[in-house]
């Protein structure tokens, strides 16, 4: 089972302070998403409403067609595993499993105990002994064990080691194979996770950014080098992302889509063509108004 | 495995491709499926299914119902042609460019070229 998302024109207010601004976007059944947003940009806003642990000021939302807000069937199927994990400090770390067993419905006991014994979590001690990392871990544990049809990890790797955060990809990655079911991942790390992501949902101030399959996205940015002038003409009309010049020369990075007639032309022209890495992406079409150049 | 940046589907379909021209996939074997595909390299099955539906679009590799993808009979001679085509836009002529760049005289790369033919240069 997996549950699709709807939502139309939400927004949230935390009293003058508006979290979530007309936001509008459709999440297909049975899909990772990769959530990326600056700090303060709503990412946890979001998820916490698609999650129904508060509701919007106004809009829709609707999860597997229904509005989740206190719909106990929704909840019950939703797991969202946010940082810190959710759990009481002075529980030991077999009674936090254990309860999670008791409560979640798909809950998968034997995967549990693999990634127990993968990420080294010591099944007999309390929560607030944990260090960061080993308390993420414990939420990733929960989140992927709950096998929840509508599953969202927000900024869950905080404080997991390099060899932890892979092998978590890996097990997310595996386990999905398997079970697909739809998953949202809200993340800084956007490189190393992001081949893992079919479509990439970007958020700035409360709002949608962009919303595409993460090839897509990759498809479109291109960088073009070569002797400035031969650049900026050739990117006439282009959104530019970006430009650095350096002496004669120059880069700059653009978004769109470049077909071949183009790319024989820039070749023609000089010019290199190359690719963009998706956080340089997300960097550029995130950047604050200022800070463009 | 793959470069970070390009699109991976992309990255796919041209390994597919040149293990077909060297000869590691031979004609009419199975190549591993979607999510084969997707664990090995860990990458979205969505993506890696892009990539192989590229294939199947060019008629590189052809579909056994419920069984899975094959490499197509003419695969091979087919990209070679293709390959062929492309040889002095995209590989002969940067290297002219190249040698003129550092000053090798078009003549010394035609000499090089001939002792290849005639096994000097070995």
């Amino acid at each position: 089972m997996s549950f699709g998302i709807e939502v139309e024109n939400l927004s949230l207010d935390y009293g003058d302070t508006r979290a979530l601004d007309d936001m509008s976007f459709t999440i297909p059944s049975g899909t990772i998403v990769g959530l990326l947003g600056r700090n303060g940009s709503g990412k946890t806003s979001l998820v916490s409403v698609l999650a129904a642990f508060r509701r919007g000021s106004s809009g829709e939302v609707r999860v597997d067609g229904q509005d989740p807000f206190e719909n106990a069937e929704i909840m019950a199927n939703t797991c969202l595993i946010r940082e810190g994990g959710d759990v009481a400090d002075n529980e030991r770390v077999s009674s936090v499993i254990d309860f999670a067993a008791r409560h979640r419905l798909n809950w998968d006991a034997a995967l549990a105990d693999r990634l127990l014994d993968r990420f080294k979590l010591p099944r007999k001690k309390r929560v607030k002994s944990l260090s960061r990392g080993m308390r993420s871990a414990l939420g990733v544990v929960l989140g992927m064990a709950s096998r929840a049809p509508l599953t969202i990890f927000d900024e869950v790797h905080l404080g997991m080691d390099a060899p932890s955060r892979y092998a978590f990809y890996e097990e997310l990655l595996n386990d999905y194979l398997e079970h697909p079911r739809t998953v949202i991942l809200s993340t800084h790390l956007i490189e190393e996770v992001a081949s893992l992501f079919e479509d990439v949902l970007i958020i700035d101030h409360g709002g949608v950014v962009m919303h595409e399959p993460t090839e897509d996205v990759r498809e479109r940015g291109v960088a073009i080098t070569g002797p400035i002038e031969a650049v900026d003409r050739f990117c006439e009309g282009m959104t530019v992302l970006n430009r650095q010049q350096l002496g004669g020369s120059g880069q700059v990075t653009t978004f769109g889509t470049m077909t071949d007639d183009r790319r024989r032309e820039a070749k023609a022209a000089g010019l290199e063509l190359g690719p963009v890495p998706l956080q340089d992406l997300f960097v550029h079409l995130t950047k604050d108004k200022e800070d463009r150049s | 495995m793959f470069d970070d940046y390009s699109p991976i589907y992309r990255q796919i379909a041209e390994r597919i491709k040149a293990d077909i021209m060297s000869g590691a996939l031979a004609e009419d074997t199975q190549v591993m499926s979607t999510n084969e595909y997707a664990a090995t390299y860990r990458i979205n099955p969505a993506t890696a299914a892009k990539g192989l539906r590229e294939l199947l679009d060019e008629g590189i590799l052809y579909k056994r119902r419920g069984i899975g993808m094959f490499v197509s009979p003419d695969a091979r001679s087919r990209l070679r042609g293709d390959h062929r085509g492309r040889f002095f836009t995209d590989v002969v002529d940067p290297m002219i460019k190249e040698a003129r760049t550092i000053g090798i005289p078009l003549t010394d790369v035609v000499d090089h070229i001939h002792k290849a033919e005639t096994g000097e240069n070995s």
